[in-house]
């Protein structure tokens, strides 16, 4: 059955590179359409890949987003959107910045508190969507927009300063956080350090594929997803389902910010990164919600963004790289559809292939037996 | 004069040959049956006439004119129709909205295509009314909607894809008496079918394919369904053994005073009272929509009901939740395969796992054991006989009836104490269908006890030990399966008839059935065969 398995790494394979390669011929022709190079910034981006400094960025970055899309990724395995990952990110990484720097314990008692409150709070607020979409019907969609906004109001109000918020200029923290809560960076010499979460990032990643392929857990949600009806006839308690999902998307939402928080910045800030939760769909879009397509997605998404400052000193404009995001979720949406229906039609017709030719399992192990 | 002539086709598909030198020959004002077995090539041939697919070789001729399709657009305009097996109607549009719905430049949309829809309807004994919205209709009704749309778009020849599977048997004749309207009014029809009996009585001739080929025509007039089984199968059929009860006295599920109801306060299900034994088949007859699914549904626990009890031997389950009604050893058959019995996606091992997570030798603990799963499913695919060529393909890649094979592998491995079994064999072929049923049978000697519902009148006679006429959502006749005929059984089942039905040595045959009423030795097991 090796045909069949090679089958499927080409079907997983031909999806991201159609959607990229169409990615760059409409970027190239945005280029020409307005009146530039249309390989030039291309060129110029992939150089950037081979500098150390640049490197180290773009696996910091990376990690982030590879939390984030590993979020939304768990409620795309059963058909929920959690697009509340941005405030669930950003809530979580808050609390345990002030948690971070209110309380003083051993490095070992302490990393361990803030991992656990960011799942918490990360958790809690999907959790209220969850909740809503199990007994009122809500539309997780919906309360998780609306979550987002509502999460920016709250973090508004604890940055002020007679909650837990510390002017520094004009700038919003949270204050410094105690050093027992920072995790020192892998050292790369002059290009700099790899966060500590980065490990986080990969372990999480390993974590998702075993629960989801070798638990009873992660065959229910996989069911879930794949065919409500189907998971529930065969015993799957869909509400409890949809609440379970919607909390570990949440917990693991809720990790996203820390290895930026942990490992460089110590304290909530103004300047802390928004935004990682929405690229986070894109990427786990693009990465088809396995955990090794997206850190593939999350690589690429990182290059684009760490590689395209350098645009602006050659006389583009760096815009061309979220453009370039942009048509890349485009793409992927309308090639990974093209590709599954034509994968799924092509199997069928090579069962029927490898049947009439008489390659039918039972009819080749008799065979075998006769040979003996 | 032929109104479609196919000569010599031919389909390859990379690897495989699906139509190998194909004839087919239709005269005008006629109903032509294709008969053979699920997979073999009917399908193909279907689609190249519509102009889905495109034959490698051979000719097609319309009105004895060549013709090559590029498009079902193409067959459309040389009056080739289709109506297919699954409905493509929107419920939430009028009949009048669905007909003209891509053909709005025939008639228009408003009071012309009106007119035109009655014409059609009256012309034809249709009676379609075009304002009711498609919810609302029965499948009969959705069904005729299907022929008119088809003949509203011009089609003199109309392809029936398994026009009898969803339809109970006065509303089969009725579907006859349209289709002898419509060739008396010139027009031909291709008809596809398992039903031997039904081809026998609709047709005017029956072409039979086999491995993709065409075996040979039959006259109805002149062949028995076993002549034309024969046929179609390519061999002689061994003949049925006689089937001794094994019922016990010992009951393995006891339902009692079932009720509920849907959110309007309509009875859903009503009163509903039976036990099961070990060893015993109960037959529920009934028209489709009469509580059968919510029947069900209440047993495997998908639905709640609002009163009564459920028991299973000697504990009560009636609020347990499915997989622990499952774990303890009820299996499930379910109506609809595809929504309810596999994850069509997902590889045959993994459907192996469905349903049966936390069981044995599929989990340990928490952990899921996907060696064991997969050396199971193979055991399956052997000793059920799955046609397919690994278990690393998708659910979806097999036919209809090997993907049902599977589930009923998949569901006997359980040793199931009570297994529900919804239209075990609705769209199987006739082998897999024969094999279906001694699965059953097996397991009935074993001790199984078995709720059958269908809508294959035969098979439920052939099968059930006790029979039970579900009406509106109550039981309201039942039945003995050795004297009792399909007809008998039928008219039960529109609520004409309550109480025990004892068979009528007397009663008249229905006059539009002469031909097909079976005798009582035509039970599955000569319809199998």
């Amino acid at each position: 059955m090796k045909k069949f398995d090679k089958e499927r790494v080409l079907l997983a394979v031909a999806g991201p590179v159609i959607a990229l390669a169409v990615a760059f011929v409409l970027s190239a022709i945005v280029l020409i359409a307005s009146g530039k190079s249309p390989v030039e910034p291309f060129a110029l981006m992939f150089e950037q890949l081979s500098f150390s400094d640049i490197q180290v960025l773009i696996i910091n970055q990376a990690s982030m987003y590879y939390i984030a899309a590993l979020a939304v990724a768990i409620g795309f395995r059963m058909n929920l959107f959690n697009i509340g990952v941005d405030g669930q990110y950003q809530l979580g990484a808050m609390m345990a910045a002030i948690v971070g720097a209110h309380m003083n314990l051993p490095a070992a008692l302490q990393i361990p508190l803030l991992l656990l409150t960011a799942v918490l709070t990360g958790a809690f607020w999907s959790g209220i969507a969850g909740v809503l979409k199990v007994t009122r019907g809500v539309s997780e969609v919906v309360a998780t927009i609306m979550l987002n906004a509502i999460a920016t109001s709250v973090i508004a109000y604890l940055w002020l300063p007679d909650v837990f918020g510390v002017k520094v200029g004009n700038n919003n923290t949270t204050g410094e956080m105690y050093e027992s809560g920072w995790i020192p960076g892998i050292p790369m010499g002059a290009a700099g350090e790899i966060y500590g979460l980065v490990l986080l990032a990969v372990l999480l990643g390993i974590g998702y594929w075993v629960v989801l392929n070798r638990t009873r857990f992660g065959f229910d949600l996989r069911a879930s997803g794949a065919s409500q009806t189907a998971a529930a006839a065969s015993g799957v308690d869909p509400k409890r389902m949809v609440l379970s999902a919607m909390l570990i998307s949440g917990g693991i939402a809720g990790l996203a910010g820390l290895p930026i928080l942990l490992g460089d910045t110590h304290t909530y800030s103004l300047n802390f990164p928004t935004g990682i939760g929405f690229l986070g769909i894109g990427i786990a879009l693009l990465g088809r919600n396995s955990p090794v397509g997206i850190a593939f997605a999350a690589l690429l998404w990182a290059w684009l963004d760490k590689a395209s400052p350098e645009l602006d000193f050659h006389g583009y404009d760096k815009e061309i790289a979220v453009i370039m995001q942009g048509l890349i979720v485009l793409s992927v949406v309308v090639s990974y559809e093209a590709v599954r229906e034509w994968g799924l039609r092509r199997q069928q017709r090579r069962v029927g292939a490898e049947l009439a030719a008489g390659h039918v399992l039972g009819a080749q192990n008799t065979k075998e037996v006769a040979g003996r | 004069m032929t109104a479609v002539e196919l000569a010599g086709i031919t389909k390859r598909f990379p690897g495989v040959v699906a139509n190998h030198d194909i004839h087919l020959s239709v005269r005008k004002g006629t109903v032509h049956a294709l008969v053979g077995e699920n997979g073999a090539g009917k399908s193909t041939l279907m689609k190249i006439l519509y102009g889905m697919q495109k034959p490698d070789e051979g000719t097609i001729a319309v009105d004895g004119q060549q013709v090559a399709f590029s498009s079902p657009a193409d067959a459309i305009a040389r009056g080739i129709g289709m109506v297919h097996q699954h409905f493509m109607l929107a419920d939430n549009l009028t009949v009048l909205e669905n007909v003209v719905l891509g053909s709005e430049k025939l008639y228009g949309i408003g009071a012309k295509a009106r007119r035109k829809i009655k014409e059609l309807s009256e012309r034809y004994g249709l009676d379609v009314r075009p304002d009711l919205l498609v919810e609302e209709l029965g499948v009969a009704a959705r069904q005729r909607v299907e022929i008119l749309k088809v003949l509203y778009r011009g089609a003199t020849t109309l392809i029936l894809d398994e026009p009898t599977a969803v339809l109970v048997p006065q509303e089969v004749d009725a579907l006859f008496a349209n289709l002898r309207e419509l060739k008396s009014e010139g027009l031909s029809v291709i008809f596809i079918s398992h039903k031997l009996g039904e081809v026998l009585s609709v047709a005017d001739e029956i072409t039979v394919i086999r491995r993709g080929t065409t075996v040979g025509t039959a006259v109805p007039s002149e062949t028995t369904p076993r002549q034309l089984a024969e046929m179609m199968v390519g061999s002689e059929l061994p003949t049925p053994e006689t089937a001794e009860s094994t019922v016990t006295d010992r009951p393995v599920i006891s339902v009692d005073k079932l009720h509920l109801a849907a959110p309007g306060g309509k009875a859903l299900l009503d009163d509903i009272s039976f036990t099961i034994h070990a060893g015993e088949v109960l037959g529920i007859a009934g028209v489709e929509g009469n509580g059968q699914t919510e029947l069900v549904d209440a047993l495997i626990g998908l639905r709640t009901a609002d009163s009564g009890t459920i028991r299973l031997a000697d504990e009560e389950i009636t609020a347990w939740p499915t997989r622990r009604r499952r774990e303890q050893g009820i299996g499930y058959i379910p109506e609809d395969r595809h929504r309810h019995g596999l994850l069509l996606e997902a590889p045959l091992w993994e459907n192996r796992i469905l349903g049966h997570v936390t069981e044995k030798p599929l989990a340990k603990g928490v952990w899921l054991d996907p060696k064991a799963a997969q050396e199971d499913t193979r055991r399956i695919v052997e000793a059920y006989d799955v046609r397919t060529p690994g278990i690393d393909v998708t659910a979806a890649s097999l036919s209809g009836g090997n993907q049902q094979k599977l589930i009923v592998g998949r569901e006997m491995s359980h040793k199931p104490r009570f297994l529900i079994a919804a239209h075990p064999t609705r769209g199987v072929d006739v082998g897999a269908q024969a094999a279906i049923w001694d699965h059953i049978r097996e397991a009935r000697r074993e001790g199984l006890a078995v709720l059958l519902i269908s809508a294959d009148l035969d098979e439920l006679i052939g099968l059930s030990d006790t029979l039970r006429v579900i009406y509106n959502g109550k039981l309201v006749a039942d039945a003995d399966p050795a004297t009792i005929t399909p007809e008998e059984l039928g008219s039960a089942m529109t609520g004409a008839v309550t109480g025990h039905l004892a068979h009528d040595e007397t009663a008249e045959e229905t006059p539009e059935t002469p031909a097909k009423a079976p005798e009582p030795s035509e039970s599955p097991e000569d319809e199998a065969r």
